[in-house]
């Protein structure tokens, strides 16, 4: 059966490639399309009704707050998770279908932009925006300061990565999504055997998501380096401080290689370059090594912080002080620079010597000691504490079950040779599923419900948190198993169709799991919505958990300044040695507070940027030109705005924080 | 499922002695879960992918001594010290030992240490590039033992196996004897994939322009194994896979007179045109069989040159290690374009092969000759014999073969890289 291609070569000076053909020839993306405009415009009405756009633009939009942007970072992480995981679902029911001689529901053009789409979102645009939310948010408080280092360009590397958001959403509808798989391995995604505008999509909205991540990355060292209280030494920085410094750092060496990588591909893509075509002496190999010298410290960059939430939910909960701060410590360094001496463990298959594989093997390997200790760590804080088991110890305690086998099948994946019978199996699938969700998804879950209570000042329904928490667990397990087993069974990833009856069964567990995450989703959702709801019955003070570190000594919300006096540290548990030493808010004696002003540049940013994109992608080259201008030209401008900052007057401090420390409860609640 | 062989799992005869508490723990945790499915993986027909197997096995049970352990503290202690019972010792300012620091970095190092060596040894035993040193775990291997050599060439989306020693070719349906040394060459015409049966052995990658090798046997004849490709290749992928086929020397040989006579799948011979033909991208391909085949064409596919008019990697690399042709070579990119607007062109070529091949090689020699008539055109032709490599300091490379090439094959290779022979 010979294959149809479409040709899809049409280009206009005007439009580039944009041509009728550009929609997607598929029903279900039409409904989709359908349903996201009718729930856009709706959305759009709501908003213009009740008259919030002014409200969001000045409060939201163009805030450089740290703590409003990293709950935008939140929203945009669950916006693009709940996308993400619609493309699993849709992956699950095509394998549970495609059986007995059944093609299943989704052809393979659409079935693998499905595919691809949901790594890249899930990498990308939810755990990234999920992990970066936590930290800006978190760490100046943790630290004692204001704000992060560089306020203007954290709300201008949310807003890019944003931007690239809106472009692989826009693929949705317009277009397509690449069909090559997270990584788009070339030749395949070279413009021979790629040539429409999917991985277009893909290298631009991941070059300007880059954007936003390397310059945060840049903005949090820089904080976490120069703006810690006074008697905040390193050693006595809070442990998810730590997580994120050591995050930052690999983000600020890791990115880079990845900017490279796409910009090698882009040149082979639009000016006949020859990095990695077969032509030439390209080598595909070369993008093998470059693209996992970026991907594993991203696994790293991942989980780090995550360490980090654990770290801090167990000692709060067991009531306890944090179990061997050192080792920890050094424990998350020693990932921090092994997790660059790795990369080969992706492709053991690709050919590489023996003594090469095995090198490989044994480095991957021993990342898992310092893993190990940390779980002890862990574990030893639980021992001899009290622990209360409230939402976010809940999750904790899952995660360490969960991930203690991910790790396990992750080091049997690290021997080269049983690599081989598994690698790209669904054993594979299960397991960074297993690491991934196990670690990064529950840690989210886990913080989500450790620090709304901070950040909103009301603490999130625990009924409907229970109901989520165990939809996950439950789910996660009956979802991810069965593909332990179907890769040993030697089902290979990606697959659309199957002809071995065999397997069916195992496909259908899968797919029932993945619809009990669906109904976990579903609960938090709820659960949200409903303490919303209800936030005068759940409201707290600002020191809800009897936390132990300085971010739960403000009030809840924390001011928009965070801290009247900046704090002194005698501790690393710094607040637990304030309450143990009585330390009282001060009433009296209050300083005008610097702060840096709201800018709407950020937002105009990543517009232009988004456009840009979009442009690069069609081949509309007069608008990528145009744009591209406009992005340097704004840029430009905007260093000649001098009013980027204020004094916020002595006595404003003085009210509002009599109003938050004079009554039991906070204002804002 | 298979429950016929499942009640036999746990005593596999082929695998390596263990000690007791391993094989109660082996029939506890497969068993329970796996028996009931046809766990390839962990129970195949050939020893290669017996061996990596059980190191699956085996390196599961060097882990579960310390996943175990934490699994059941965590949970213990999660129970033990839950804040309603009072009665636990609570001792919030504990926060250090140095006795459990040193255990808690000592034993997962242990672990490693072993599983590390554990890993060395095998990684270079079970090397694919490395011949087997035994049919099987009783069975050393003869000296006199001559491995069947099978070139696997992964195309858009099927596979051409061609048995060079028996000057056949088929597609999607490999047939080996069992019990005998198989040694496979693999490349790939347009995109990565991967090589994996998984009853024989491992994979290992399949890509253009360059050759891996895998060393395998198969133990026991059977008619149902399947392979595949175990990387994802574009829109045919989940086709792209091939029934595998074990059976004793006489089922070998009269399968081989089978194709060779022609039949229900006969697809007649296999030449450069055929070829160029069936690379065109296809999906769910049915068994071909080719009664003939180009010897050459296996080499030619490695080196990228099967189109007439097309400069084969082999001689880019000569012209580049002489130092290039200078600005001259930028009219060469026609004959070097492989994928891209190659891919038309090739077509032209192929309609009028004498007519394309003049016109290219007539501009290098319009930009290499120094006068007129005085025409060097050593840079396009392949080498007659391999000193014409060696000579310029170069050893040949792995994937052209040049004539009589016999301490070649026995060289293994490594992709895209050049042997010290």
């Amino acid at each position: 059966m010979a294959i149809e291609a479409v040709d899809h070569s049409h280009w206009s000076p005007l439009l580039g490639r944009l041509w009728w053909d550009a929609i997607p020839p598929d029903p279900i993306v039409w409904v989709t399309f359908a349903g996201v405009m009718l729930g856009g415009i709706a959305l759009v009405a709501a908003l213009t009704y009740f008259k919030v756009w002014g409200y969001l633009w000045k409060e939201w939009f163009t805030s450089v707050d740290h703590k409003k942007i990293g709950i935008m970072y939140m929203i945009l992480g669950l916006i693009m998770f709940i996308r993400g995981f619609a493309d699993a679902i849709m992956m699950r029911l095509q394998q549970a279908l495609a059986f007995n001689g059944s093609e299943g529901y989704l052809p393979a053009h659409h079935f693998d932009q499905v595919f691809t789409a949901h790594g890249v979102i899930m990498i990308f645009f939810a755990a990234m925006p999920f992990v970066t939310g936590f930290m800006n948010y978190i760490v100046p408080l943790q630290i004692g300061a204001r704000d992060v280092s560089f306020p203007f360009l954290n709300n201008f590397s949310f807003w890019m990565t944003t931007s690239g958001a809106v472009l692989i959403m826009a693929s949705l509808f317009i277009g397509e999504f690449g069909q090559t798989g997270w990584l788009a391995y070339p030749p395949l995604s070279g413009i021979a055997y790629s040539p429409y505008v999917g991985v277009d999509y893909w290298i631009w909205s991941l070059q300007i998501a880059g954007v936003g991540t390397l310059l945060s990355g840049v903005n949090l060292i820089c904080t976490i380096v120069k703006m810690r209280a006074p008697g905040m030494n390193m050693m006595k920085m809070p442990i998810f401080t730590w997580t994120a410094l050591c995050t930052n750092i690999l983000i600020v060496a890791a990115f880079p290689v990845l900017t490279a990588v796409l910009t090698m591909l882009s040149m082979d893509r639009y000016l006949d370059f020859n990095f990695f075509t077969n032509d030439f002496g390209g080598s595909a190999m070369m993008y093998v090594n470059l693209i996992w010298i970026w991907g594993h410290p991203e696994v790293y960059i991942l989980i780090l912080p995550c360490f980090g939430i654990y770290s801090e939910i167990v000692s709060t909960f067991c009531g306890k002080r944090l179990f061997g701060y050192t080792s920890m410590v050094y424990a998350t360094m020693v990932i921090t620079i092994l997790s660059y001496i790795v990369w080969l463990h992706h492709f053991f298959t690709m050919g590489s010597g023996a003594s090469v594989n095995s090198f490989f093997g044994i480095t991957t390997m021993v990342i898992s000691i310092p893993t190990g200790a940390k779980l002890f760590n862990w574990l030893f804080t639980m021992y001899r504490g009290r622990i209360r088991y409230e939402l976010p110890m809940m999750w904790t305690v899952a995660f360490m079950v969960t991930f203690t086998i991910g790790g396990m099948t992750g080091v049997l994946l690290a021997v080269p040779p049983a690599d081989f019978v598994l690698h790209n199996s669904l054993f594979l699938i299960a397991h960074f599923h297993n690491v991934i969700i196990g670690g990064v998804v529950f840690a989210v879950f886990a913080g989500i419900n450790f620090w709304w209570p901070k950040a909103f000042g009301f603490k999130l329904h625990e009924g409907l948190g229970k109901v989520s928490f165990w939809c996950w667990v439950v789910g996660f397990y009956l979802a991810f198993m069965p593909l332990y087993v179907l890769g040993l069974m030697g089902v290979t990833r990606r697959m659309r169709v199957f002809d071995d009856p065999s397997l069916h069964i195992w496909f259908i567990i899968a797919a029932i799991g993945a619809a009990v995450i669906a109904a976990g989703i579903g609960a938090f959702v709820l659960q949200v919505a409903f303490s919303i709801w209800k936030r005068k019955e759940l409201a707290c003070d600002g020191d809800p958990w009897n936390g132990r570190t300085l971010e739960w000594s403000t009030t809840s919300p924390p001011p928009y300044y965070n801290f009247a006096f900046t704090p002194v540290i005698h501790d690393i548990d710094a607040w637990t040695d304030m309450k143990r030493c009585d330390v009282k808010a001060p009433k009296a004696g209050f300083l005008d507070i610097h702060m840096p002003k709201s800018t709407g540049t950020g937002i105009i940013l990543g517009g232009i940027a988004t456009v840009f994109g979009f442009a690069m992608i069609w081949h509309i080259w007069w608008l990528a030109i145009l744009t591209f201008v406009g992005m340097i030209g704004t840029a430009i401008v905007h260093t000649f705005n001098y009013d980027r900052d204020y004094y916020v007057p002595a006595g404003e401090v003085a009210e509002i924080e009599a109003a938050a420390h004079g009554q039991p409860l906070p204002a804002g609640a | 499922m298979r429950s016929s062989e499942s009640h036999k799992m746990p005593r596999r005869p082929a695998a390596p002695p263990r000690a007791p508490v391993a094989r109660i723990a082996a029939a506890l945790a497969l068993t329970g879960a796996l028996s009931a499915c046809n766990t390839v993986v962990l129970k195949p027909a050939g020893d290669v992918a017996q061996q990596q197997g059980d190191l699956v096995v085996m390196s599961t049970y060097l882990m579960l001594l310390i996943i175990v352990p934490v699994i059941a503290l965590t949970l213990f202690f999660a129970w033990k010290f839950r804040a309603s019972n009072t009665e636990a010792d609570y001792d919030p300012d504990w926060d250090h030992s140095t006795q459990l620091e040193l255990v808690i970095w000592a034993a997962p190092l242990l672990i490693i240490i072993c599983l590390g060596a554990l890993t060395w040894v095998s990684t270079h035993l079970l090397d694919p590039y490395r011949t087997i040193s035994r049919i099987d775990a009783q069975t050393p291997i003869s000296s006199q033992a001559k491995p069947l050599e099978v070139d696997v060439v992964a195309l858009d989306w099927k596979w051409l196996f061609i048995y060079p020693e028996q000057g056949i070719a088929t597609v999607n349906e490999l047939v080996v004897p069992a019990n005998r040394p198989l040694h496979f060459k693999i490349t790939a015409s347009s995109v990565m994939n991967s090589f994996y049966v998984p009853a024989m052995a491992g994979q290992i990658y399949a890509m253009p322009g360059m050759e891996t090798r895998l060393n395998a046997v198969m133990n026991k004849t059977g008619d149902d194994f399947v392979g595949f490709s175990a990387n994802y290749s574009g829109a045919g992928f989940s086709g792209m896979r091939f029934k595998m086929r074990s059976v004793d020397d006489a089922g070998f040989a009269s399968w081989i007179a089978d194709v060779k006579q022609g039949g229900a799948n006969a697809a007649g011979s296999l030449e450069a045109k055929q070829y160029l033909d069936l690379e065109k991208p296809s999906e769910n391909v049915p068994v071909l069989h080719y009664a003939n085949v180009d010897p050459k064409l296996y080499g030619r596919i490695v080196d990228m040159c099967v189109e007439p008019g097309k400069m084969c990697m082999s001689e880019m690399a000569m012209i580049d290690a002489r130092g290039g042709l200078g600005k001259a070579g930028i009219r060469n990119v026609a004959m070097l374009t492989y994928d891209k607007n190659g891919r038309e062109a090739a077509v032209d070529a192929t309609a009028n092969p004498d007519a394309a091949l003049t016109r290219e090689l007539a501009w290098v020699r319009a930009l290499c000759k120094q006068e007129a008539g005085a025409v060097i055109d050593n840079t396009v032709k392949a080498p007659a014999d391999k000193n014409s490599l060696t000579g310029f300091g170069l050893s040949a490379p792995q994937s052209i073969s040049l004539g009589g090439d016999a301490d070649i094959q026995s060289t293994p290779a490594r992709p895209s890289k050049i042997s010290r022979n």
